[in-house]
């Protein structure tokens, strides 16, 4: 497939491999955080890991966009999902998101109305389909999918849809990466940086990694030789004793990032002033609301939304993986009581979750693959 | 690796081997997606309700003998939408999932039923269509539809029209073809390009806003099986790859033989069309449905004999040796990757649902 394959090839892949072998000085580790969970997701399905050397190990980072979500949030979706007259809308990975009361999965069992979009503007054409109805769009994700959800509301205000309603759940990155490096039980090298957060915010915001903490972060793209090639740019600065921003992934993303996407975002919503994150507390000034100009469009102030915070499950570890203080593995619960089929924690649920990329494609014996293959 | 770390897999995989149990409470869709869930379903209540020998094995097709003759017995239902879709409709879905589900088995396939339940308000002239399309597939085949039924439900009530058919077939081969038959060393066929049925009609559904110009694959492949059965006594086991595709059926393999199943991904035989949709959608080729594909397990010397009697027939002329069996990491099947990396392939859990970024 051309402009896929390209990014694929075994040959340079096993090249850069090399390459990164001889930087590894004898006797060190190095961990590598991969941000986002495209990434994640990249490694484990293509076997990235295979082909780095035993010394460099990637650690599993906080950028899952459902993997964040509390469980309140997620009962509080259900909560709408199961009014009479709503349309509930969401993207599929958080239809078997659990909360404390079940997931939407299991709510449209029950009779709730959950249609499952790619895109708000699809939650947006069944608002303008069904106008007898109220449809909800359960807006979720990092900069990445904040500007779709900001030009949908600006579309409906523009078409004066009254029938369509935002439940903000989006976040920012840059909160959650200042989160892992105060945690005290991390030592990380570098950063593999999110790319497609950075197609929007740029690179300038990660400055602050490099400068005040001293750790090198390479923005990459999301084919497997993308991820590999920013591995070995992190490496080099290492080796250098360099910490810099770099930008492997320029063919898309610009140090400025996206204007037009930002402004969207400015125009219709705003920081407030705390936020939970699943496993990670509360962080402030992490998340977004809908501005005041866009309360007709707000599901939190339109219905009476329980907002009832909801603790996690005792053995779910989904804070300590998202930090990537454990492996997926180290969890106490990791393919017993939680599996991908039986979800604690949401790291269980979407295919971007460390831990599900761990269970479904991470989870054969290295040590016997490397004799028999 | 870590000890540590490789005691938490064999505990997962001891724990994959259990007899599952069905905790939900209600039927969701992911019951019905052909992963996990819907073997949990089959497994733990209906299995366990209805047991006997012969539907112990969950074949696709029940073999028993009657008077000295070896008889074939299935039976689906089919509920796709759209009802037409590129390549075909669910008549000629119906006729050939059925047949496909005998010649699985190594049975020739002889007669069918068919039960139609029909939504109030459905077109007389849809409902023609359908009935001529049965035939004409019906002729193709061979086999005829010999009973049948029909029940009208109340507007809203149905998708249009559901079928369900049923078929017999006589088996005429000395011939079990089974998963417990597949041994250490054995080869791995499939006998074309994955995932046409399932992306086209995904597309057909038309909210995606993808353009794809593609056939779902819909064929009758008892003809191929006859010719593959004639080439080579080699044939441990065969399965058509519908709903959950070959990932699906290859950890089915896995567990039953309790043996390790290795694909390689840069033999895998995928549509530029299909990998591009899938690309997009964020789902992988190797869960989606196929209505004319099947996948042939043989003999390490039946190999070459069973290429070649798959590739020289129409139905077959993208086959492949996609993998092998072997005794390491059993129950597991493990993807070499294109990339040049390794990759567990498992069931598939609830429907493929698309991730968002």
């Amino acid at each position: 497939m051309r402009f896929v394959d390209e990014y694929r090839s075994p040959d340079v892949a096993r090249r850069l491999a090399e390459q990164i072998a001889g930087l590894v000085e004898p006797g060190r580790d190095y961990k590598l955080m991969e941000v986002c969970g495209g990434h994640t997701h990249t490694i484990y399905k293509h076997g990235v890991e295979n082909l780095l050397p035993p010394a460099v190990d990637l650690i599993h980072g906080p950028g899952c966009p459902v993997c964040v979500i509390p469980m309140g949030r997620v009962d509080d979706a259900i909560a709408l999902a199961e009014r009479p007259n709503v349309i509930f809308t969401t993207f599929g990975d958080m239809m078997r998101v659990p909360g404390g009361n079940g997931s939407l999965l299991e709510a449209k069992a029950r009779g709730a109305d959950v249609r499952m979009v790619y895109s708000p503007l699809d939650a947006l054409r069944i608002a303008r389909e069904h106008p007898e109805s109220e449809v909800v769009f359960f807006a979720i994700g990092f900069e990445t999918t904040t500007p779709s959800t900001a030009l949908t509301l600006l579309r409906a205000r523009a078409e004066g849809i009254r029938n369509f309603f935002v439940f903000a759940n989006h976040v920012t990155i840059i909160p959650a990466i200042r989160a892992i490096l105060a945690s005290p039980d991390l030592r990380l090298d570098g950063f593999i940086g999110p790319g497609h957060v950075s197609t929007v915010i740029g690179t300038v915001p990660y400055r602050f990694i490099a400068r005040d903490h001293g750790k090198p972060l390479v923005v990459a793209g999301f084919e497997p030789l993308d991820v590999l090639q920013a591995a070995f740019m992190v490496m080099v600065q290492l080796a250098e004793g360099r910490s810099e921003v770099e930008n492997q992934y320029s063919r898309v993303v610009r140090e400025g990032g996206n204007a037009r996407a930002l402004e969207a975002i400015a125009e219709t919503m705003e920081l407030r002033t705390t936020f939970e994150w699943r496993g990670l507390g509360f962080i402030s000034q992490s998340a977004l609301k809908l501005r005041d100009e866009f309360a007709d469009w707000d599901a939190e102030l339109r219905y009476d939304v329980p907002g009832v915070r909801v603790a996690d499950p005792k053995a779910c570890q989904c804070g300590e993986v998202l930090k990537g203080v454990i492996k997926p593995w180290e969890c106490k619960v990791f393919g017993t009581a939680c599996t991908p089929e039986k979800p604690i924690g949401t790291c269980m649920v979407s295919s971007e979750g460390a831990c599900a990329a761990y269970y479904n494609y991470g989870r054969f014996s290295r040590r016997l693959e490397t004799v028999t293959t | 690796m870590t000890g540590r770390e490789q005691e938490v897999l064999e505990t997962i995989e001891r724990r994959r081997r259990r007899k599952p149990r069905l905790t939900d409470e209600l039927i969701t869709l992911a019951h019905g997606a052909g992963g996990k869930s819907s073997h949990v379903l089959v497994e733990a209540l209906f299995l366990e309700e209805l047991g006997n020998p012969l539907l112990a094995p969950l074949a696709d097709a029940a073999v028993f003998s009657q008077n000295g003759t070896r008889l074939a017995l299935t039976t689906d239902s089919y509920v796709v939408k759209p009802l037409f879709f590129p390549g075909g409709d669910i008549g000629e879905l119906a006729v050939n999932g059925t047949v496909n589900d005998l010649a699985m088995m190594g049975a020739r396939p002889l007669y069918l039923t068919a039960g139609f339940i029909i939504e109030e308000g459905f077109p007389t002239a849809g409902l023609r269509r359908i009935a001529v399309s049965m035939g004409a597939a019906a002729r193709a085949a061979g086999v005829a539809i010999v009973a049948g039924d029909t029940k009208v439900v109340e507007r809203d009530k149905g998708d249009g029209v559901y079928i369900n058919t049923a078929g017999v077939g006589v088996l005429e081969r000395e011939l079990e073809l089974s998963p417990s038959r597949v041994r250490p060393g054995d080869k791995i066929l499939v006998s074309g390009t994955l995932g046409d049925h399932g992306v086209a009609v995904m597309v057909a559904r038309g909210n995606l806003e993808l353009e794809v110009d593609l056939d779902s694959d819909t064929a009758a492949l008892a003809e191929l099986v006859d010719g593959l059965l004639n080439a080579t006594d080699g044939v441990r086991c065969l399965r058509d790859l519908t709903r959950g595709g070959l990932g699906t059926v290859l950890n089915e393999i896995a567990l039953v033989a309790d043996v390790g199943i290795v694909i390689d991904e840069a033999r895998l035989p995928v549509r530029p069309e299909v990998n591009g949709a899938c690309e997009i959608l964020g789902i992988d080729p190797l869960y989606v449905a196929n209505e004319g594909k099947l996948m042939a397990v043989v003999a390490p010397n039946a190999a070459a004999a069973a290429f070649a009697a798959l590739a020289s027939h129409e139905l077959g002329i993208n086959t492949e040796v996609v993998g092998h069996v072997r005794e390491e990491q059993p129950g597991l099947v493990v993807l070499e990757t294109a990339f040049g990396g390794r990759r567990v392939v498992d069931m598939l859990v609830g429907d493929p649902l698309p991730r968002i970024c």
